[in-house]
């Protein structure tokens, strides 16, 4: 069958992405409307580069939702007719156009590209999340006691910090260290922050009212104690949560590679915020240390907190890409941009076009959540 | 001064043990001494023998004790054997370094002029339409990491312009061969530094002497020239200094990408093939750069801000 021009192969995606586009419209169309309700995300709607970044983020989080819809073929089976073709090539045997043509086993890379945003965008976003957790909760009190404790803490942070990343990468995710302890020992000692958070958080607020900080606590618990099993000691009770032993250690070296920069940015914000006279007001008041740090402090600190983890989120895209790159600890068949940047990256002479999808699906992803930090940045100064 | 610096060469000297500490622990972690026995032996042994070759050869001593002999051995120069090259470590890296460091040269005599040219454009007149389009710009290369940007550049001027080349033959600076390797890490770099000029560029546009320039009636050339630009580069000197450690990275992505058998591919190649010599020296090379630029960031830094000099 004769291969699809260009504006067939454009026409066919689109059409494929249908369900992102009717997401995208819902989304920004009903935010738009009530964007002034919605505080500073409804903001972003007066600024272009805001709502640019935005339209490009929720365009990939939709994609990675509904991959099963979007792509046409499964993404690790292989074709021999699509085999490093170009663009528009049609599957013989299905009759089904592979609109960005085969990589270099025959499998169809738009199909990989789209499933392949579900891993950047379920392993950035929750790493972030562990590094700011474990961030805050060393870098309030590093900020707001100072002395020994932030000198301690801020060397070790300056330590993870001077270790050249790459070499980290090399040195944790390779499969000598899987087959000792470290990886669940650090992921365990990463994965206690956030029990610790909350349980810090929930403590220093309502300590006065037994109840309902009781119902809390148990709540904590119970969900810390399930996600814990599940992802440090992979024996979930409901087998719904579970780790392979290499994503568990990407994890945790992409959360130890993040953590202390978080670390800093807290410890600065907080030393900052302490000599506000609200903080002095509830000094005098007689609250207790972590009361003022996590009720009075860190909510006034969320402005750059959540434009730094914008910018995060693309870093951690960004890293790993890197690890995809360099062929470290995914498995060899994961559709994964960065690892499918480097199996297709030796064929760039028979066929340009088969690192383009997953090279460029990356960049704007990565733009997207810059110019989302950059908006949100621009429209949380205007207060 | 004096002080400030002995203060700031001790906080060095023990991040370079400690790191170097850790290296060491995780490059030698047991999954990896059982890999390099075997190695050396053609796989050939049971575990009973690669117990016994470990033993015969020191490694089952206490790791401590086998830290405190190596850091002896590398301060004295002795940097071991490497498996992969066959050749003593102390051959391999000088030379590698070498090309390393021209291609290093070439970027930042590339990315740091036409950084700051940009950042001072751009934060001049700060929300002008030159700044919003520089800032975007450099948002853009930011986001473009390395492995990213390297293939798109190859895709377009290797494969359908045939223009340059693809791949870069280590030692031989010509255009052809260098610019693709050179332009792909300048252009990741520049973005950073260039937002950075830009912030420092716009807060001093706002400043009261500025204004009094203003007032007296100088141009506009002469007020960002004369005043403007000297207090405007103090803070992006501490991120181009930073910008070093990440050159590193940047490094061992492009000469992977272009296959520019410097520091960088040294590097890779002792991690993919558990050369252990080779992989501690290389670690050691790189944590010193980090370290190293820092300190000289941080003395410079004083040096150029009187305000921090004499608290």
């Amino acid at each position: 069958m004769e291969p699809l021009g260009f504006f067939e192969i454009w026409a066919g995606v689109i059409v494929r992405f249908w369900p992102v586009w009717l997401g995208l419209a819902v989304i920004m169309g009903s935010s738009a409307v009530f964007k002034r309700r919605l505080g500073l995300y409804g903001r972003l709607y007066d600024s272009n580069v805001g709502m640019i970044g935005l339209g490009i983020v929720l365009f990939w989080i939709l994609t990675a939702i509904f991959p099963e819809i979007i792509a046409t073929f499964d993404p690790i089976e292989q074709f021999a007719s699509i085999k490093r073709k170009p663009p528009g090539t049609i599957e013989t045997s299905a009759g089904i156009p592979a609109y960005f043509g085969g990589d270099n086993l025959g499998r169809d890379l738009f199909s990989r590209m789209v499933h392949g945003s579900q891993f950047v965008l379920t392993v950035a976003p929750a790493a972030t999340l562990v590094a700011y957790m474990v961030g805050i909760s060393l870098g309030l009190p590093a900020g707001y006691f100072g002395r020994m404790m932030d000198a301690v803490l801020t060397f070790i942070a300056n330590l993870v910090l001077a270790f050249p990343v790459i070499l980290l990468f090399y040195l944790l995710v390779t499969p000598g260290v899987r087959e000792t302890a470290i990886p669940n020992v650090m992921s365990g000692v990463f994965f206690a922050f956030p029990i610790v958070f909350f349980v810090l958080l929930f403590y220093s607020r309502y300590a006065t009212r037994p109840q309902l900080l009781a119902v809390l606590l148990a709540a904590t618990g119970l969900i810390g104690a399930w996600l814990y099993a599940g992802l440090v000691f992979d024996s979930d009770p409901f087998g719904l949560i579970r780790l392979e032993p290499n994503e568990l250690n990407i994890f945790a070296a992409v959360v130890f590679a993040s953590s202390p920069g978080v670390f800093r940015i807290v410890r600065g914000l907080t030393m900052d915020i302490k000599t506000r006279d609200y903080v002095a007001a509830a000094q005098t008041r007689g609250e207790r240390a972590w009361y003022i740090m996590l009720w009075e402090i860190l909510p006034n600190a969320r402005g750059p907190l959540i434009v730094d983890a914008c910018l995060r989120i693309g870093y951690t895209t960004i890293l790993l890409g890197t690890l995809g790159f360099f062929g470290l600890g995914l498995a060899p068949e994961s559709p994964d941009w960065g690892s499918m940047i480097n199996q297709t990256r030796g064929f760039i002479r028979i066929a340009p076009t088969i690192v383009l999808p997953q090279t460029v699906a990356l960049a704007t992803l990565v733009l997207g959540l810059n110019l989302l930090a950059d908006g949100l940045r621009e429209q949380s100064l205007k207060d | 001064m004096l002080a400030f610096i002995a203060r700031r060469l001790g906080v060095m000297l023990a991040t370079m043990l400690a790191l170097t500490f850790v290296v060491f622990t995780l490059v030698n972690l047991e999954p990896n001494l059982r890999k390099l026995a075997l190695e050396q032996n053609n796989n050939r042994m049971t575990s009973e023998q690669v117990e016994s070759w470990l033993e015969a050869n020191g490694y089952r001593r206490p790791l401590v004790v086998r830290y405190g002999e190596w850091l002896g051995n590398t301060v004295t120069g002795e940097l071991g054997y490497s498996t992969r090259f066959r050749k003593p470590v102390a051959d391999i890296l000088p030379e590698r370094l070498g090309y390393t460091g021209i291609l290093a040269f070439w970027v930042m005599i590339t990315m740091v002029p036409s950084a700051l040219v940009v950042g001072v454009l751009a934060g001049m007149r700060e929300g002008s339409k030159t700044d919003r389009s520089l800032s975007v710009l450099s948002i853009a290369t930011t986001a473009t990491p390395e492995y990213v940007s390297g293939i798109l550049f190859t895709v377009i001027f290797a494969s359908w312009l045939g223009l340059l080349k693809g791949v870069a033959k280590a030692g031989d600076v010509t255009f052809v061969n260098f610019t693709l390797p050179v332009m792909t890490m300048s252009l990741y770099g520049m973005g950073y530094i260039a937002r950075m000029t830009r912030a420092s560029m716009a807060e001093v546009m706002t400043s009261q002497y500025i204004r009094t320039a203003r007032l007296k009636g100088l141009s506009f050339r002469a007020i960002v020239v004369k005043h403007a630009l000297r207090n405007a580069l103090i803070a992006p000197f501490t991120v181009i200094m930073l910008q070093f450690p990440w050159l590193l990275t940047g490094v061992v992505i492009v000469e992977k990408l272009f296959n520019y058998k410097g520091f960088g591919w040294v590097l890779v190649e002792a991690a993919d093939n558990n050369d252990i010599d080779l992989l501690l020296a290389c670690s050691i090379v790189s944590v010193a750069v980090v370290i190293i630029t820092q300190l000289i960031s941080d003395i410079g830094y004083a040096y150029l801000n009187p305000r921090i000099r004499v608290k």
